[in-house]
Parts: structure tokens; C-alpha cells; sequence
């Protein structure tokens, strides 16, 4: 009889603990294999760290985080996707490092009501013509590295420029604002293969056009042939290597070393920024990871959970009041690592952007050093064809 | 274009094709004497590079990089083929090519366990870090230069182990018809298990040469592989003479067209045209000469069965 008791008090109870407990639920789709996997630990390192910090709550809510590896696959993100919609039910969506994924899940997000936060990817159609309330672009828009790294090569004097991207979509873009910031015509635009392994060629014609710097924009692996292969021929003695943020980030450096001191390359974070938050974070980072120091990714990821924690908070847990979670994203409200910025029309941050120099720092670590502000408050361009 | 830079391009070519060959020379043995499309060779190369790489952060040597990465995967070599071809090499096609890409797919995912999903760091030595001058006005990578004798050596010796030794001669016996030299009293299995064993070494040395000026990460084999299956289907499968000719061929015309080609286009074409069709004319060059050569020598420039 009293066990029947029990079990009659623990029913009666269940339904209350449930809806008490009812976790805030942020699916995570992770990079971890595929392309983008070097990129995708660090955004991983960020998030944990995130977690870590906020005792895996959100707002001071109990809260759940799905994470699981999608490859960096548009098709498996888009199953994955569907799985933590109907599935899972999840309130808050992040996680991809390409554009390609992010294009490819949005839209299933979108209609679902399920804010998306990206961690990475800032795609032109989501900044313009296919804007939508439930995306925040918290990291930022795609051309914003090429645009503040053509400023930078324009203040520094750099007359003669020649600038190299993979002849692919995405490389067009690059280069297109590369020039919108460079302002100048530049010297020459070159197109090699996607996935190329040897620029021995460009090289030589590089020699021979004897230029004051090169712009690249060669993700992943091209990116580190065309920097070792450029300094074993010496080039680096008369050239100057500029590149956006991503071609000269702690995973390359990791990778290439010694040849890469010297780059010029534009982010909208730098390690050494110089705000509370952003030391707060980079010493958490060291501690818990070996003393290595975070890339963009891992500060980026950081940020997105930071930002959902306080719109939980200002909602006071009430996710599934979509409005409010929308009203509270919007209004930025939480200490972000690359310090304050706001949210454009399209939901693309307004944020400044900063010239590094990747240099051998006083403890004798090859790494990127902030050397000025390249833009106050940059807007992406696409702002004006976002009608909603 | 001054002529300086189009010797410099024509070296460019040499040693991009010599580069191919270091791969193109094991994949192509295997192919001809086991009769097996090793598609995994490319992951033997990418085991060669990190490999190397690991060797090249403890010691700091090139040449102890060198070795023990050819070592290593030698090892390597012999327990896949011990393991895995022994039973493949009687199966059809299907089988060969499923069960050699599951060792792509085995060994990227093994390969990030062990070294991280981060590409690994390979710098090369610093007295061959700078360029060296051939000309008065043409300067050259030390380290392309060094590339192109170890390619060139390489070649030699592979020439000359082919035609000058009793091994050579069973290779090539194996490879011009496998079931009479079995009947002439070849051993096989022992020669199937050198030939393997010899083209994971030589997969290793090209991926520890090439180590300190490409990216070394996981899947690195796969982008090479489709440009030496081209190399290789152009030379005539099995002859390595034929991987030899191909990849110089695949060598030259893809630099030349890198470098030539968009210039060349401007001259009749507007430069926006021009600069949209130039880079991937360039980039479909290396198929269209294999094209042309299939339609012409559907067994390749040097057929090693005749």
C-alpha cells in the first residue's frame, strides 16, 4: 500500500517536474569530419568552453545540448536538421562552417521558427534578397574580410596589387570585394583550379609582375601549398602576403609556421583585442586547452552561445515565446568578445574590422597581433536588397 | 613574356611532372603486375607525408624523414597486402576498388585520431628554403631543384632495376601476361607482396618530398590520385615508361596552360572573356590530352601488354 502511495504521489508530481524542467534545447550541428574538421574542433572548443562557464545553462535555465557531427555534408546537415526539428523539438540551431551548409539548412529552419545562430558562415542571399527574422549573420557577412582587407592594402600604400582566388563561385565573390575596399584597379586577377596543389606557374608569373603585395583568398589546403611554396621561392623578400582573417588563423599558422610571419590579413575579432570580455575569454581558452591560443572560430562559437544564454535570460526562460526570443536576440545584449556592435535590416552585425599582422611574439608563439582598426561600423553591402 | 620566364615555366612543368611521377610509379606497378586499381594508393602517400613530417619535428632532418617515412609505410604496405590484396586480387573489379577506397576511408579517419583534424606542420630544411640562382635573371626554388634530381634519380634507378635485374624481369614479365609467367615457375605471391611492398615505399618518398611545399591533412591523397590516374591511363597502365612519359606530358601541358593560356587568350578575346575562359580552359586541359590520346592509343602511348 505504501509503495502504491508513492508511486500515486510521484505520478501526480511528474507532470510538474516535467514542465518545470522542460530544457531550453539548442541543436548544435558540428563540423568534425569533412572539410571543414580542423575548423570545426576549434568552433567545437568554443562552444564547450561556453558551456563549461554557464554550467551548461542557458538564462540560469536547465538546458540541452545536442551536438552531432554532420561532415561538413549540405545533404546529412539537412537530414540532421530535420531530426532535431521534428525529433527533438530544438528551440535555438547552430553550429556549420560553410556556406554551403548553412544555404542548404536555412530555409527548413526558417519556416519551423527556429532561430538560426551561425557561428561562421555569413552567405550574400541570406544578407540580402532571402533575409529573414529568424537568422542572425552573428559572426559576419562573407565579403567583410575581403572588403577590410582591400582597405587595409590600400592604406598601406600597396600601388601594385595582384590578387588569386580559386575559380569557383565564392572566389569570384572574394576578389569582387577585395576590390570594392582596395578602391584602385588592381594589377592582376588571377583564377587558379580549386584544389590545386602546385602554384609554381602563378608563381613565376608573380616574379615577373613584381607586385607591392598579393591578396589570396585560397581556403584550407591551398592556402598552405601557395604560402610554403610562395617563401621557398623567395618571394616573400619583395611581396607582401595579405589575406582575409580565415587564410591566416591559428589552424594555418599551426600548420605552415615560420613562412607566415609577415601576413597582413582582417578579422572583426583578434586574440589581443583589447576589451573585458575578450580576456576573460582568451585566458578560460589557454587554461582549458593547453595554452593554445583561439582562433575566430572558437570566438565566434563562444558568442553565439553567450548570445542565446542572454536572450533566455531576458526571456526568462520562456523560449517557446518566440517573439520575445526574437525581440532579445535582436537587441545584441550581452558582452561579446569582439566588443559592442548591433544588428543591421538583415540581421548582419554593424561591427568594426581590424587589420593583424601575423608576427613572433615575445614568448617566441608564431601568431596573429592586432595592428589597427580598419572600419569604425562596416555593413555589408546586400543590406539594401533585404525587403521584409 | 621574356624568355627567362618561359624557362622558368618549362622547368615549372619538368618538375610538377616529376612530382606526379613519384606517385605515378607505384600505382602503376601495382595496376600492371597485380592487376588491381589500388585506389587507397593515395593514402599511402598522405601516410608517407605525415609520417615524414612527425620524423621531420622530432629530428629536424630531411633525409631521416625520408627514410623513416619509407620505412614505416613499407610496413604499412606489406600488412595491407598480407591483409587485404591476397584476397582481393582473385575478386573482379567491383571488389578490388570497394575494398581499396575503404582503406581511404579507414586511414583519413585514423590519421585524424592520431595527428588531430588540424593539417600538420612540415617545413623544410633551411639551407633549401630560399631560391637559388640559375641565370642572371632567373631565380629557382633550392627546393624544386632538389625535387627534380630525387625525380630524376628515381626514374633512373626504377629504368634501370626494370631492365637490368632478375627482379625487373619477373616485374615485367608479371606484367605483360601473369599467367605465363606463373607457368614458367614465378613465384607469385612473393613477387605480388615486393611489387606492393615497393610502390608504398615509393607512394611514401613522393609524400615525404612533397611534404614541406603542399598542405599535409587528411585526404590529401584523393586530390593527387585523380591527377596520377590521369598520368598513368595516359602512359599505358602498367608501363613505367609509360607513367614516366604521361606524367611529364600531364606536367607540362597543365603549367603551360596555367601560364600560358590566359595570356594567349587575350590577345584575341576581350579580357573579361578571356579571364573567365582562360582558368578553366586551363583547368580541363590535362583531360583533354588524355582524350586525345584514348581516341588515338586507347591503351596509352606505351601499352605494357602487348
Amino acid at each position: 500500500m505504501r509503495v502504491f502511495h508513492r508511486l500515486l504521489v510521484a505520478a501526480l508530481l511528474l507532470p510538474v517536474l516535467a514542465l518545470a524542467q522542460t530544457p531550453i534545447k539548442v541543436g548544435i550541428a558540428n563540423d568534425l569530419s569533412g572539410p571543414f574538421a580542423a575548423l570545426g574542433a576549434e568552433a567545437r572548443d568554443g562552444f564547450n568552453l561556453a558551456l563549461k562557464q554557464l554550467g551548461n545553462k542557458l538564462g540560469g535555465h536547465p538546458a540541452e545540448f545536442l551536438q552531432t557531427d554532420m561532415g561538413g555534408n549540405p545533404d546529412q546537415a539537412k537530414q540532421l536538421v530535420t531530426r532535431y526539428i521534428q525529433r527533438d523539438k530544438i528551440d535555438f540551431f547552430t553550429g556549420p562552417i560553410g556556406s554551403n551548409v548553412a544555404l542548404a539548412v536555412g530555409p527548413a529552419l526558417f519556416a519551423a521558427k527556429i532561430p538560426y545562430l551561425s557561428n561562421n558562415p555569413g552567405p550574400s542571399q541570406f544578407a540580402g534578397a532571402q533575409c529573414n527574422d529568424y537568422w542572425f549573420g552573428l559572426s559576419y557577412q562573407n565579403d567583410a574580410f575581403h572588403e577590410a582587407a582591400g582597405k587595409v592594402a590600400a592604406d598601406r600604400g600597396f600601388k601594385k596589387m595582384v590578387i588569386i582566388a580559386p575559380d569557383y563561385p565564392a572566389g569570384k565573390d572574394a576578389l569582387n570585394g577585395f576590390k570594392r575596399g582596395y578602391k584602385a584597379a588592381v594589377n592582376q586577377e588571377v583564377y587558379t583550379k580549386l584544389g590545386q596543389i602546385d602554384y609554381a606557374a602563378e608563381l613565376a608569373q608573380l616574379r615577373e609582375a613584381k607586385p607591392d603585395a598579393v591578396y589570396i583568398f585560397l581556403p584550407g589546403g591551398m592556402g598552405i601549398n601557395f604560402i610554403k611554396q610562395f617563401v621557398s621561392a623567395g618571394l616573400n623578400q619583395n611581396i607582401k602576403l595579405v589575406g582575409p582573417g580565415f587564410s591566416a588563423d591559428e589552424d594555418v599558422i599551426q600548420a605552415v609556421g615560420e613562412p607566415m610571419i609577415g601576413m597582413f590579413n582582417t578579422a572583426q575579432w583578434a586574440f589581443d583585442l583589447d576589451n573585458a570580455q575578450n580576456k576573460k575569454f582568451v585566458e578560460a581558452f589557454r587554461k582549458e586547452y593547453n595554452n593554445r591560443n583561439p582562433s575566430v572560430y572558437a570566438a565566434q562559437a563562444y558568442d553565439v552561445i553567450m548570445a542565446i544564454d542572454a536572450a533566455a535570460k531576458a526571456t526568462g526562460g520562456n523560449v517557446s515565446d518566440r517573439a520575445a526570443v526574437l525581440a532579445a536576440l535582436k537587441k545584441a545584449d550581452f558582452a561579446s568578445v569582439r566588443g559592442e556592435f548591433k544588428y543591421g535590416v538583415n540581421n548582419f552585425p554593424i561591427q568594426a574590422y581590424y587589420a593583424r599582422v601575423i608576427e613572433k611574439s615575445a614568448d617566441g608563439r608564431i601568431t596573429n597581433k592586432l595592428v589597427g582598426k580598419v572600419f569604425d561600423a562596416y555593413q555589408d553591402v546586400y543590406v539594401g536588397e533585404c525587403k521584409k | 613574356m621574356s624568355s627567362t620566364l618561359i624557362a622558368e615555366q618549362l622547368l615549372n612543368g619538368l618538375q610538377f611532372g616529376l612530382m606526379l611521377f613519384l606517385i605515378a610509379a607505384g600505382l602503376t606497378l601495382v595496376f600492371g603486375i597485380l592487376d588491381i586499381l589500388n585506389v587507397a594508393h593515395g593514402s599511402l602517400y598522405m601516410a608517407g607525408a605525415y609520417v615524414a613530417a612527425q620524423t621531420m619535428q622530432w629530428t629536424g632532418s630531411l633525409l631521416a624523414s625520408i627514410v623513416v617515412a619509407a620505412v614505416v609505410t613499407g610496413v604499412v604496405g606489406l600488412v595491407i597486402e598480407l591483409v587485404l590484396i591476397r584476397k582481393l586480387v582473385v575478386r573482379d573489379h567491383l571488389a578490388q576498388v570497394l575494398g581499396t577506397f575503404a582503406i581511404i576511408l579507414i586511414a583519413n579517419d585514423l590519421v585524424k585520431m592520431l595527428w588531430g583534424p588540424a593539417p600538420m606542420m612540415m617545413n623544410m630544411p633551411a639551407s633549401l628554403s630560399g631560391p637559388v640562382r640559375l641565370l642572371p635573371d632567373l631565380l629557382y626554388p633550392a627546393y624544386r631543384l632538389l625535387i627534380i634530381a630525387v625525380g630524376l634519380a628515381l626514374a633512373l634507378g626504377l629504368y634501370l632495376f626494370v631492365t637490368r635485374t632478375r627482379a625487373g624481369v619477373l616485374v615485367r614479365a608479371g606484367a605483360s601476361n601473369r599467367q605465363m609467367a606463373t607457368l614458367m615457375g614465378v613465384r607469385v605471391p612473393l613477387l605480388f607482396l615486393g611489387v606492393f611492398v615497393l610502390g608504398a615505399v615509393l607512394a611514401a618518398i613522393a609524400g615525404a618530398l612533397l611534404g614541406p611545399v603542399t598542405a599535409v591533412q587528411a585526404g590529401m591523397g584523393e586530390q593527387i590520385l585523380i591527377l596520377v590516374l590521369v598520368c598513368i591511363v595516359i602512359g599505358g597502365i602498367g608501363s613505367m615508361r609509360g607513367a614516366f612519359v604521361g606524367a611529364l606530358l600531364v606536367g607540362f601541358v597543365d603549367t603551360a596552360g596555367r601560364a600560358f593560356l590566359p595570356t594567349l587568350l587575350k590577345t584575341f578575346l576581350s579580357p573579361a572573356v578571356a579571364s573567365s575562359v582562360g582558368p578553366t580552359l586551363a583547368a580541363i586541359s590535362i583531360y583533354l590530352l588524355m582524350a586525345v590520346v584514348l581516341v588515338f592509343r586507347p591503351a596509352g602511348l606505351f601499352p605494357a601488354r602487348g
